[in-house]
Order: structure tokens, then sequence, then C-alpha cells
């Protein structure tokens, strides 16, 4: 059944110790890497030879190691800008995570809201008008739905159809001359769709709009170009591409970097400072605030190097194989309803399902019992459950060294769960 | 892991036919809670009658374990006095919270000693707990709204 992909998942999994671990007397079936993915051999190695060998605190010392460790920290940030085609190394801004990449960007907006001299396109009054949608993760939420609270703007979103795609025909309604941001999921965390970007983007440059996207479950999985999606931001996080925690991106267009206020401030992103006043340095440093996550860049650098080695199309070819198959087998489940959509095209490998009386959190306990990980609850995604009338789902989620044969473990497992709970 | 020893035969039972569920009239005091990592909720009542426990009512949603505690809970308070209800809830907290150290008393805990399984699963003893958590916080409400029971 394997299917024919360029992926050697044999070799893969070699590179991963954890997937060797056994939960009881069985052998792990990690199905949760949209939370977390796991890391390989090559970027912790990466961390501790950085750690071990040229830890110093970056942009700061003249030492051989303070030297050695800038580099490092920069070369990570090129390496990265790289990845995801941006033009210049200096769009990457690092920081925590996809949470704190939006919430630097929803800042700059409110920042900019409180400073009569700051770029017109960053400043809201009421009545403008915040873009999202139905199916976002919290973390492109709640940080919009704060600034619209705080400034006054209108926060409107783009709903879901039955079948868990974007509504796109409300976009020409939704988005309008009063719009200044939108902000939407590359991939949905929860329904697993992949979002298509163009006609999103093509209505908020009519309007002159800016578009961020959260490509938390994208850049990852799938080939990102910034250049080619044409979108002025976008958010994700170093942990969920076999990158370390402490670690995320945030890349704009280098005008916009420059016009956006700082979200955080002290030491390391200024340029002069007295006792009345700063000016800041040009960015990425002007949104770089204290001593950032170093050793977590190298790492983060040594997971891009890792999957550029796959091959992003490699990537996507062999989790669209693995969505199809997992659609397919969980579609022979009695009781259970896929959350998203069913077929396996503009979609991840990240299922969300119910299975008709039993709690998701019952479920993903006898599937621990069998080894096998998934996740369960409500995704930090709320509104997504509530639009389909569910309080939790259970969710599993694939990434370059899964197999057909833990899918088959997967659905194998759920009879157990009808036989406890039947 | 044993699924038996967390999914008792009694746990399941309460999950399957809950006693007491439904909300009632008159109550004193009431508690909404949710377990903010799964979307669980109970909404919860009590009528106090004097020093007794008159009435705990509830509706929730949730799963087996959270679901079969608030029934098993309903059965040990329910008709008690007061007194009584807050120790069988600082005795089940405990058993929750002792790691699977604890097999609990019978006499006094009757059926809730069958989670005693769950207190291994740091995961699920919130689930355990959210029901009691409702009751804890409607009593004190109720005791509030009761002239000269302000102590509790």
């Amino acid at each position: 059944m394997e299917a024919v992909t360029k992926l050697d998942v044999d070799a893969v999994r070699a590179d991963f110790p954890i997937l060797r671990r056994r939960i009881g007397d069985r052998q792990i079936a990690y199905l949760d890497s949209a939370a977390t993915s796991q890391k390989p051999v090559q970027v912790v190695e990466a961390m501790r030879r950085f750690t071990e060998h040229s830890n110093a605190n970056i942009s700061r010392s003249v030492h051989t190691l303070g030297a050695e460790a800038t580099e490092a920290y920069e070369g990570a940030r090129a390496r990265v800008a790289a990845f995801i085609g941006a033009p210049s190394a200096d769009e990457v801004v690092f920081t925590k995570n996809s949470t704190e990449a939006i919430n630097l960007l929803a800042y700059a907006f409110q920042n900019a809201t409180l400073d009569p001299h700051a770029d017109p396109r960053f400043r809201l009054a009421p009545g403008d008008e915040i873009v999202v949608t139905e199916m976002e993760h919290h973390a492109n939420l709640i940080p919009w739905q704060q600034l619209a609270l705080r400034t006054g703007a209108t926060l409107k979103w783009i709903g879901i159809t039955d079948h868990g795609r974007l509504d796109l025909e409300a976009i020409p309604e939704v988005i309008t001359e009063r719009t200044k941001i939108v902000s939407f999921t590359h991939v949905a965390n929860l329904l697993g769709t992949v979002n298509p970007t163009s006609q999103i983007t093509a209505r908020a440059r009519e309007v002159g709009a800016l578009v961020g996207l959260d490509a938390s479950q994208s850049v990852p999985h799938l080939p990102v170009n910034v250049a080619g999606l044409g979108v002025d931001f976008i958010a994700f996080t170093g942990h969920k591409m076999l990158g370390p925690t402490g670690i995320g991106v945030l890349w704009a267009k280098a005008d916009l970097l420059d016009a956006m206020p700082p979200f955080l401030t002290g030491g390391s992103m200024i340029k002069t400072v007295t006792m009345e006043k700063t000016t800041f340095a040009d960015a990425p440093a002007k949104f770089e605030a204290g001593t950032p996550p170093i050793a977590e860049a190298v790492g983060l650098a040594a997971a891009v190097d890792y999957l550029d080695g796959l091959g992003m199309e490699n990537v996507r070819a062999h989790e669209k194989e693995l969505a199809g198959y997992m659609l397919e087998k969980l579609e022979t489940v009695d009781g259970l309803t896929i959350i998203g959509p069913r077929v396996p095209i503009g979609r991840s490998a990240t299922v969300s399902f119910t299975f008709e009386g039993v709690h998701p959190h019952d479920v993903g306990q006898v599937l621990d019992s069998e080894a096998i990980a998934v996740r369960v609850g409500h995704h930090c995604a709320k509104p997504t459950c509530d639009r389909f009338g569910v309080n939790a789902t259970t969710r599993a989620s694939a990434y370059v060294y899964n197999t057909h044969e833990e899918i088959d473990r997967l659905v194998e497992a759920l009879g157990k769960v009808r036989k406890v709970f039947g | 892991m044993n699924l038996d020893e967390l999914y008792q035969e009694v746990i399941l039972d309460h999950y399957k036919r809950p006693r007491g569920a439904g909300l009632r009239e008159p109550y004193e005091g009431e508690s909404h809670q949710v377990n903010p990592t799964c979307g669980d909720e109970i909404t919860l009542r009590v009528h106090v009658d004097g020093d007794k426990v008159a009435d705990v009512s509830y509706e929730n949603v949730g799963c087996s374990i959270s679901k079969a505690s608030a029934s098993v809970m309903y059965e040990l308070v329910n008709g008690s006095t007061v007194d009584d209800a807050l120790a069988r809830l600082a005795e089940f907290t405990a058993l929750m919270n002792s790691k699977g150290q604890a097999e609990g008393d019978e006499e006094t805990l009757e059926d809730a000693v069958a989670f005693a399984g769950v207190s291994k699963y740091p995961m699920r003893v919130k689930c355990a707990l959210l029901g009691w958590m409702a009751f804890k916080d409607a009593l004190v409400r109720a005791e509030a709204s009761i002239p000269g029971r302000t102590d509790a």
C-alpha cells in the first residue's frame, strides 16, 4: 500500500529517535504533529553543537564566541528567508512563536493608532474594519478581537461552508472599502482546509487593505513562497516544522516593517537612547527587544535544512497521500463523522472527527492505551467547533515521518473505542 | 496502561445512566464551570434546606469521566448534611490528588472510589473534579444567600 512518493519514510524515521519510544508494549504512533512536530537528531545536534561550542550573546561583543553566535543567528535568519522566498533576510523577524508574531502585528496597528504621525495604513478609527475568518486558531482571532475593542474598529469574518471551506462568495461583502487588514489562516488547524489565497488577496488589494497569513500549518507542510502568495505578512512557528519551541517568525515586506511601531521595547532594538527619548534600530532588530532565542534560531535553521533536504514538494506529496488514505479509512468507521473537507483536495493531512456517543477525551484515552497519540479538545478553535455544533473533536495529524501502517493502527484502535463505550 | 482500571464498570454505568441529571427548582446557588482545555461544561444548582443539601441538579456535556463523576457526586451529597457533603468533597479531592497512591474509603466515598484509577492520569483529574468544583462554588453561593450561613 505504500505510495510512490520521493520521500524515503524509513530513512526519515531513523532520524527521529522518539518514534522508537514504546508506550506500554506498543511502539508510539505519533499523529499529533499539528500540535507540535517531533525533532530530528540533526536539529538537536545543531543546537547542542552551538551551545557547547559557540554560545555567547549576539550583536554585543567583539570576542570570538560573540562573533560566531551573531553569525549563527543572522545565518539562521538568512536561511529562513531563503526557505520562504523572502527577498531579503531583513524581512524576517524572529519571535517566540506564531502567537507573538501575530500580536506583534496587531500591536503595530494599536500603537500606530495612538500616534498621529504614524503611517496611515496602520491607523484605525471607529468604522474601520478588520477581517478574519471563522476557521481561525485563537492566535489569529483574539489579537484582532482585542485590537477592535481597543480602537473601535469592527471585526468581521468570512464564514465556513458545510463542507469546511471558506465561504468565498461572501468576500466582496465582508472585505470592503473600510477594511484595513485581512488576516486569515493558510491551513486551518482543526479542519485541515488549505485555503486558496488569491481571491482574498485580490479583493484586499482592490480596497487597499493589508493582508496577513497565519502560515503556522502551511510552512511546515507545503512549499510557501511569500513573493508568489502576494500577501504582506506571514506568521509561523518553529516547533511545528521540526524545529525547537521558543522561536517563531513574522515575515513582512520591508517598507511595512519600516512603517510599523515596535511591539516590545528595550535592549538591542535601539539606535540612540537618552533619558528622554529613543530612536529605534532598523527592522528586524527594531522588533527583537532583549536577548533573542539564539540556540533556537540555530535549531530552526537546521530544521529548514532538513526540510529542504527532503524537498517541500515531496513533503506535500507524501502528506497528500496520507490525507487521502486517512480520509478513506476513517470513512469506513461506523459512527465516525469527519469535521472538515472529506476529500483530499485543498486539504492537509490533519483530520478532525467526532465519534458518535463517545467524547473525544475518551477516544484519546483509549487510543493512548494503544500508544497512538492524537489531539482531543477544541484545538484553540472554539468558533470552528461552534460552527459545526460540536464541543470538541479528535484530531489526527500526519507529517513526514508518518506511515500508512500507523493510520491502519488508528482505525483499528477506533474499533476498541467502540468496544469500551459501545 | 490498563484501560479497565480507568474505565471501571461503575464509571461506565454512571456515564450511561447519570443519576439526578437535569436542572431543577428551587435552588439558592448555581455555578457554571468549564474545563478550558477540552470544552467540557457543567451547570449545577444547589438547594439547601436547613443544614441539609436538599437537592443537587445539573446539566453537563463532557467525557465519561466528568459525566460519571457528577452522577456519583449527586448520589453522595444529595440529601446529606452540608458538613458531610463538604467532607466528601475534601476526601474526593484528596483522592484525585493522590497520583494513584490512595484507594479511597469505600465506607464514605462509595462508588466514588472507582475514580482512584483516574488519579494516575493527570490529564483526566480535572475532568473528575469539574462537577465537584461546581458543587463547591454553588454551595458557597447558596450559603451566602441564606442569612446566618455565610461562614461556609
